[in-house]
């Protein structure tokens, strides 16, 4: 899933400090499995900056909606009616639906309630961690299902650097060392000797570095 | 083989020294004459680093010629922290037009730890990736885009080793990677656990890496209690036995930087012991001055003439 976070509420109300009216959008899918902007965060959210606004003697209207998904414009263009005199929506859709709510409705201010950060899983109740880089060349195959790309700080290719210690990586104690996982996975399977296959320079042009990439199935178009 | 000293000094069997200079954090050339006028005469190349610990320094390249006008072999560092594989096939050239005959591969330390540590990062290749790709541009003269080299960088190749990381278990086949993909010397990581190092060259020869790539073990003299104890807890991949610290705080407080120096010595005899070690490399950290004394308690003065 797409993981997202809050933005610090400070931040939140310099968004939308010229604003009396908004809609607050949220969305149904990866950002509610995160628990950063579904229904229940989308009200808290609503709330927190009503009372603010009430507070500071300048009365906001927020109007709370949740789309199923922010990423299919099947369920966008059901949005007109709902944005009705919004002066702005505040989304807290990923950066992905942010976007794609704006290119649909270009006279409005879309703005960001929270801070896109990455995909990955739920590691357990409340944690997520980041899996995936989307580089577009796959070689979960050769390291047994750990990814170096995403998962060592520094993708390398060809084993950990020298800062490893214990099982962790050198940029923070919390982060598990990417190439341990690796070397741990080649010791359970029996295939140390795996280690030592050269991993050639990769071809980065499938990843962000060939520019922003598209995916077409023309069988599936209208 | 490329005009690199070291090399040399290596091929005709000589315990190589080599130690490090680390680049000005400005554009005062006369730091680095100064740095390396404490090194002249007392060791066969020398390193100069490459923005270490991900803090702006003065460029290798430019750095390391300012050592070569002063006589020395310098032994150009280069991390793929920051650069791309477009921008080390460049500098790459640019250094061996400009006469640097030895480069250092490295990945980097990561920009976390430095004074920028909010910049991107690269890591394009990988410290393996730049060994191979600097043995394609000497040996085969290709870029690695296929096209043709024309005048080609005659370059020593080396790389970097930390014995003391974790998993132990493959610090040895790692050095056989970079080994196999092309790097002719190693330097090792600080060297305060002896019996470690040992274990380790134990599986390097096992491995028979040490009859591949000349590998020079690191050492560093400790300055104060306060150093080995933040090498001990701060540095990642430094190991630092208590011992160690111990035997400095036996002695009284003006003898500890000699205690120090007396440990380096040791250590670098007992390197002298250990079948496949073919050089040290001293890392006296700003404390280059120290490393003239060094030299000669080891008995590894003079240098070798070639």
């Amino acid at each position: 899933m797409i993981v997202a976070n809050r933005k610090p509420f400070e931040e939140i109300v310099e968004l939308v400090k010229a604003y009396k009216s908004i809609l607050l959008l949220g969305c149904n899918e990866c950002v509610t499995v995160c628990a950063a902007g579904g229904a229940k965060e989308v009200a808290v959210l609503a709330s927190e900056l009503r009372m603010h606004r009430e507070k500071e003697g300048q009365p906001i209207e927020v109007k709370e909606h949740v789309l199923e998904r922010n990423c299919d414009p099947e369920y966008v263009v059901s949005l007109a009616p709902i944005i009705g005199d919004a002066e702005a929506i505040l989304s807290m859709a990923c950066g992905c639906g942010i976007q794609f709510v704006g290119e649909h409705y270009r006279q409005m201010r879309v703005l960001p309630a929270v801070n896109t950060t990455f995909d990955g899983v739920a590691e357990e109740q409340g944690v997520w961690a980041e899996r995936c880089l989307g580089c577009g060349n796959c070689i979960l195959d050769k390291t047994l299902g750990v990814c170096p790309v995403t998962r060592c700080a520094k993708s390398l290719f060809n084993g950990p650097c020298g800062g490893s210690h214990g099982g962790k990586c050198e940029v923070s104690d919390e982060t598990p060392c990417g190439w341990q996982l690796i070397v741990d996975r080649y010791k359970e399977m029996n295939m140390l000797d795996k280690y030592m296959e050269i991993q050639p320079l990769k071809n980065w042009s499938t990843s962000r570095d060939g520019g922003p990439r598209k995916r077409v199935r023309e069988d599936l178009k209208l | 083989m490329s005009a690199s000293n070291l090399e040399k000094v290596l091929k005709g069997g000589n315990f190589a020294v080599t130690s490090e200079c680390g680049p000005p954090r400005g554009a005062d050339a006369e730091v680095v004459s100064k740095k390396g006028s404490y090194l002249k005469g007392y060791v066969d190349g020398v390193n100069v680093t490459d923005n270490q610990t991900s803090v702006v320094r003065m460029s290798s390249i430019a750095a390391a010629v300012l050592l070569k006008q002063m006589g020395f072999d310098p032994i150009m560092q280069m991390v793929c922290r920051d650069r791309n594989r477009i921008a080390l096939q460049s500098d790459l050239l640019g250094a061996a037009a400009l006469g640097l005959d030895n480069v250092l591969c490295l990945s980097g330390d990561h920009q976390k730890f430095g004074d920028h540590p909010t910049a991107k990062n690269v890591f394009d290749i990988d410290s393996m990736q730049l060994i191979q790709t600097i043995k394609q541009l000497r040996d085969e003269g290709r870029f690695l885009g296929g096209e043709e080299v024309k005048g080609r960088p005659d370059m020593f190749i080396g790389c970097a080793e930390n014995p003391f990381a974790d998993p132990f278990e493959i610090r040895a086949m790692r050095l056989a990677k970079k080994a196999a993909c092309g790097a002719q010397f190693v330097q090792t990581q600080c060297i305060f656990n002896v019996p470690k190092f040992e274990k380790w060259m134990e599986m390097v020869r096992d491995l028979g890496v040490h009859e591949k790539i000349y590998i020079l073990a690191g050492v560093t003299p400790c300055k104060s209690i306060g150093m080995a104890r933040y090498m001990q807890k701060s540095v990642p991949g430094m190991d630092v036995p208590e011992e160690l610290i111990t035997r400095l705080k036996g002695v009284p407080k003006e003898n500890v930087a000699e205690e120090g120096i007396k440990i380096c010595v040791e250590t670098i005899e007992q390197m002298r012991a250990i079948k496949g070690v073919a050089g040290v490399h001293i890392m006296a950290i700003e404390w280059e001055q120290k490393v003239a004394g060094i030299v000669e308690a080891a008995k590894l003065y003079p240098r070798p003439a070639i």
